[in-house]
């Protein structure tokens, strides 16, 4: 029972992938440029949330940055998925199981975001600003982790993975 | 320090590890700053509102790249001189960087004129376009460091 990345490395179109062989650095390299447009709309939020900025309301914060967060995780998840088919990589892969189950838990978080900020109508509540807090610092620290787990190989290698 | 990120597959690794995503960072928030010169996004938002904030974790990023880039490098530094890809980087980043001092010490005096503007003067649109365009090269020759082959 051949493992599943190699079943899918083994496909016409993983192959035809890697025979172009500037499609794989390209899609890394958007890849990565969409992560950082994800990280770097995350942290404009927090700073809003934590109360570092204080430009606007919370809802006025979502509004500006998070169109630019749902297009960058598309742009992630489409590259990603490019990747998952021209480079497979094994589910044994420690850290790559890692990455997963991270990004799983960031998505639901960044799901999360729109609610939470909108819930802050006008008034800025001391509960809504707490649980928007959460929501928002709780995302910033899985999509980092997503990030440093999707080159992580050393550390699989030190769990022995 | 050198043989042991020479010699330490885990070493480079974790350099790399952290490399990558820091400048994911730089570049996103980079990104941010820019298309507000370029006029493309957050045109309400006061220009030095937005470096105000953007900037800082801009530097850290970018200081936390350098450091590792230049860990990685001296493990192979020989290698690394003759890589097309990691010149071509080099090269940006001296472009990007003297665009940022240009635009810091001669565009950007007379923000208080345009900071609340949608539309930005055309030296910091061009300031922007340059740097955005610096930054995507970057991270793309940075991947082709990678696929580099040594004749």
């Amino acid at each position: 029972m051949p493992e599943l990345s190699q079943w899918v490395g083994n496909l016409p179109l993983s192959q035809m992938m890697r025979r172009i062989t500037w499609l794989i650095p390209v899609l890394q390299s958007l890849h990565i440029l969409s992560i950082g447009m994800v990280l770097a709309s995350v942290v404009m939020i927090d700073l809003r949330v934590w109360g570092v900025s204080r430009a606007g309301t919370l809802a006025a914060t979502g509004r500006r940055f998070l169109p630019w967060l749902w297009i960058a995780v598309a742009v992630a998840t489409v590259t990603g998925i490019g990747l998952m088919f021209g480079a497979p990589r094994s589910w044994r892969d420690g850290a790559f199981l890692a990455k997963l189950y991270l990004m799983g838990a960031a998505a639901v978080a960044t799901l999360a975001l729109p609610l939470v900020l909108r819930w802050n109508g006008g008034a800025e509540e001391k509960d809504d600003r707490f649980v928007a807090g959460f929501v928002a610092t709780a995302a910033l620290v899985l999509w980092l982790g997503a990030t440093l787990a999707g080159r992580g190989r050393w550390i699989a290698g030190m769990l022995g993975g | 320090m050198a043989l042991y990120v020479a010699q330490s597959p885990f070493g480079f690794s974790a350099l790399d590890m952290i490399h990558i995503a820091a400048i994911a960072v730089v570049f996103g928030m980079i990104a941010l700053l820019d298309l507000r010169l370029i006029g493309v996004a957050f045109t309400d938002y006061p220009v030095t509102a937005l470096s105000r904030q953007v900037l800082p974790w801009t530097w850290a990023a970018f200081a936390l790249s350098a450091i590792t880039g230049a860990l990685m490098f001296t493990g192979q530094a020989v290698k690394y001189s003759v890589n097309f890809g990691f010149q071509m980087k080099i090269v940006l980043m001296a472009i990007a960087g003297i665009n940022v001092l240009v635009f810091h010490f001669i565009t950007y005096r007379g923000v208080a004129k345009w900071d609340r503007d949608a539309t930005v003067p055309l030296a910091g649109k061009l300031a922007g376009g340059i740097s955005l365009a610096c930054w995507i090269a970057i991270v793309f020759y940075g991947r082709f460091t990678a696929y580099y082959h040594y004749p």
